[in-house]
């Protein structure tokens, strides 16, 4: 939020200025939390509805992508960590190498979510619609369930993106960063870590919830 | 007292187009707020205009119930979110938060400005959807007529509220870091003005909820622009669903459009009546109270919609809560004009009002609050009323008793008393002429949002209309008067009213920087004493 080179007229202090940043992000965080609780709620209410159509809707999602999806969030933000970790230190390089990486997990996600699983959630025509493929008495309630899916996957997926672009942002602007003054990367790795979270609220309520009754 | 030399005032640093379009000072994107809400005020206003025109035959003059409900659908969705729930805290809050923080600006300056420009996106949006024909929802759009049925522009006035919440959201953020991080050497919480408590409280409430709508409007969009939807019963969704989490945000949000104003009061009555503020640290929680409880109380909405009776008693216990906290500020202002030595200039007058209409609007809501009372009372011009008692009544006249009282900080130049009396008298008497008769057509059972009515409601509608026309007069003088003081307004010294608070230390207009020295603060706020002589 802040450009760490100069500190601004309003602060006493870089050390003020930087934990300024940092109560920012947290109630920043605190407003995007309530901004994803409605559709959580919302999804628990509508399956406690109707828990069998939920259950057959859920059955036919992409397990083994969201696994390996879960895999590539968590271990991008513990790249992520370890990049925060080497500014600490004072090295440029390590932090670039390894917010690299941490972009290069995200942008997998994206890749396979957008990419491969919807793809094949289109051709088994499970949008919502005249055409979905489910039918019987699950047909409405688990058109439901995919109406959610489709909804929240899509909202995490731009959150997703616009994490991309500011990971990318630091990365090129890496040299401006010292041990000391460095809290744009730390803004940027509460918000990256943020997106996981909600993946892994999202993550059960989409592949496992059907298949563990 | 003029300002010192060395000291560039914050209207002067700088004239052209670009210092005021890019500037990151909180006075300017105050000023900038200024003229974009008045805009919004006056265009949501020609709306109620041509309501109350319509309403002064019993077979509607405007002749189209489509029109109709278009027209009050704008009128509500303008006043609410472009008028009434950035009010205070975009203007005098922007401008003041800072100044009584004995800060030199917010904690996050470029995002103020961004808020500012997202605001102005949200009404080039809104104002989009009225050109294209508006919508016919209500302000509340209910599903499932605004998912499937309603023709109008839903998607581009849903668009609106949505952009529009995220300047929100930003200045609420931008607020609660500065109190907690920015506040002057020596400013402990107990030491900090009321208007700084009851924006912290607004705050946390634009922060918390209004993301919650913004999720519902997003689900509603889906909704509309897919046909299907979590708010459709044919597939087992719930249109109740969005009621509820309407309301959440929305009840909560109605506080966003009362506390702002609590704090202006707490800080005119104070220095009109020369004394200290009765009970300061009442006043203080009870705005963290009423945020809280505020939170607590959004199925009051739908008692009639359903709800089983355990919950609705929760609810309208709850109800009766939240009214505590609000008495007691009440009885804290006049406490503190009990024995005061009053001046009665228009700051004054407006709050003045404000307590009355403010202590009306809060009582009848108990009535809605009231289970047996509110099935015959919901849906009639008696809720009407009731709101508009503590939105216009209650937050418009703290909007102009706060404009007016910090006039001379923000603009160096003295509003002519007289006009601003007057003002605030004709204000007063429009207001009840034109809202106390629908307290009583609604209880004698008058519906709201219809576009005609039977024959003996006419006197009371004929009456309210004409009202509305002293009312608008009202509003119209201080656009003029105020206007004209830009130019013509003697100068104003730093502290024209005599008053504490360290926004009057630095003078009028303030420097960009605010202070040349960062102040220190010693004392409590409010130690005013009787009599003391006033420069003007
Ligand atoms: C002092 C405590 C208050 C209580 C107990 C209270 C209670 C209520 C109740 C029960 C209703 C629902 C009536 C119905 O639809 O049947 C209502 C409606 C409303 N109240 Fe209040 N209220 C209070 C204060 C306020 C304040 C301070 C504001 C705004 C500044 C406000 C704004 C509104 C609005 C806008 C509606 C109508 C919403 C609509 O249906 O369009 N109320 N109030
Ligand atoms: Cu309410």
């Amino acid at each position: 939020m802040n450009d760490a080179a100069a500190q601004e007229f309003q602060f006493g202090s870089a050390e003020h200025q930087r934990e300024t940043a940092i109560s920012g992000i947290w109630l920043f965080l605190a407003s995007e939390a309530l901004f994803f609780g409605p559709i959580f709620l919302a999804w628990i209410f509508a399956r406690h509805a109707d828990p069998t159509a939920f259950d057959a809707g859920s059955r036919q999602t992409e397990l083994m992508i969201g696994l390996t999806n879960t895999a590539l969030l968590i271990a991008s933000s513990f790249a992520y960590s370890v990049g925060l970790g080497y500014i600490g230190f004072g090295s440029r390089r390590g932090m670039a190498i390894w917010l690299a990486i941490a972009w290069l997990l995200g942008a997998a996600f994206i890749g396979l979510k957008f990419g491969v699983e919807w793809q094949m959630d289109f051709k088994k025509g499970l949008f919502p619609g005249p055409a979905f493929a489910i039918h019987g008495p699950a047909r409405n309630g688990a058109q439901l369930f995919f109406a959610f899916y489709f909804f929240a996957t899509a909202l995490h997926g731009l959150h997703l993106v616009v994490g991309l672009g500011l990971v990318a942002w630091i990365i090129f602007r890496a040299e401006r960063y010292t041990a000391e003054r460095h809290s744009p990367v730390h803004v940027v790795g509460l918000y990256w870590s943020f997106i996981d979270i909600i993946w892994l609220i999202l993550f059960p309520l989409i592949y496992l919830t059907g298949r563990a009754s | 007292m003029t300002h010192t030399s060395a000291q560039v005032s914050y209207l002067d640093d700088g004239h052209t187009l670009r210092s005021w379009l890019l500037t990151t000072d909180h006075k300017r994107i105050a000023i900038l707020y200024i003229v974009a809400i008045t805009f919004f005020f006056f265009a949501g206003g020609f709306a109620a205009f041509l309501i109350r025109y319509n309403l002064i035959s019993p077979k509607g003059l405007i002749g189209s119930a489509e029109t109709y409900n278009r027209l009050f659908s704008m009128h509500g969705i303008l006043m609410v979110w472009f008028f009434l729930v950035p009010a205070v805290p975009v203007t005098l809050g922007n401008f003041l938060a800072p100044l009584m923080l004995g800060a030199r600006d917010l904690a996050f300056p470029r995002l103020n400005l961004l808020s500012w420009y997202l605001f102005m996106a949200a009404g080039v949006v809104a104002l989009y959807a009225v050109v294209g024909g508006g919508v016919d929802t209500g302000w509340t759009f209910y599903t499932p007529l605004t998912s499937f049925y309603s023709q109008g522009h839903v998607v581009a006035a849903v668009a609106a509220i949505f952009i529009a919440g995220f300047s929100s959201i930003a200045t609420g953020l931008n607020f609660i870091v500065s109190i907690h991080k920015l506040r002057a050497p020596g400013m402990t919480w107990y030491k900090m003005p009321v208007f700084l408590w009851s924006l912290y409280a607004t705050s946390v409430i634009l922060v918390l909820a209004t993301p919650v709508l913004a999720m519902t409007l997003l689900l509603l969009v889906f909704e509309r622009l897919f046909g299907i939807g979590v708010f459709d019963p044919a597939i087992g969704g719930d249109p109740l669903l969005f009621q509820h989490l309407f309301w959440f945000y929305s009840h909560p949000a109605v506080y966003v459009m009362i506390l702002p104003g609590f704090g202006v009061i707490s800080e005119i009555i104070p220095a009109f009546s020369r004394k200290e503020l009765f009970g300061y640290k009442f006043v203080v929680w009870a705005s963290i109270a009423i945020a809280v409880i505020g939170f607590l109380v959004w199925g009051h909405h739908m008692f009639v919609a359903g709800a089983s009776l355990y919950s609705a008693l929760v609810f309208s216990l709850l109800s009766y809560m939240v009214a505590v906290p609000s008495a007691i500020k009440v009885f804290n202002w006049i406490g503190t004009m009990h024995n005061g030595y009053i001046r009665f200039d228009a700051p004054m007058l407006y709050a003045i009002g404000f307590i009355g209409l403010f202590a009306t609007g809060g009582l009848t809501g108990l009535f809605l609050a009231a289970l047996a009372a509110d099935v015959h009372l919901t849906q009639t011009y008696f809720v009407v009323a009731h709101f508009h008692y503590v939105m216009v009544g209650g937050m418009v006249s703290a909007y102009f008793a706060g404009l007016h009282f910090w006039w001379p900080k923000m603009t160096g130049r003295l509003y002519p008393e007289m006009w601003g009396r007057a003002g605030a008298i004709i204000i007063f008497v429009g207001f009840n002429l034109t809202f106390f008769p629908q307290f009583l057509l609604g209880y004698l059972g008058m519906p709201r949002r219809y576009f005609a009515y039977p024959q003996h409601f006419e006197a009371l509608n004929l009456l309210s209309s004409g009202g509305a026309l002293i009312l608008a007069v009202g509003y119209l003088l201080p656009l003029g008067y105020l206007t004209w003081s830009l130019f013509y307004g003697a100068r104003a010294s730093a502290n024209p009213w005599g008053a504490t608070g360290l926004e009057w230390t630095t003078p009028s207009p303030p420097p960009t920087e605010n202070f040349a020295v960062t102040p220190i603060v010693t004392k409590a706020p409010y130690q005013y004493r009787r009599a003391e002589a006033v420069e003007r």
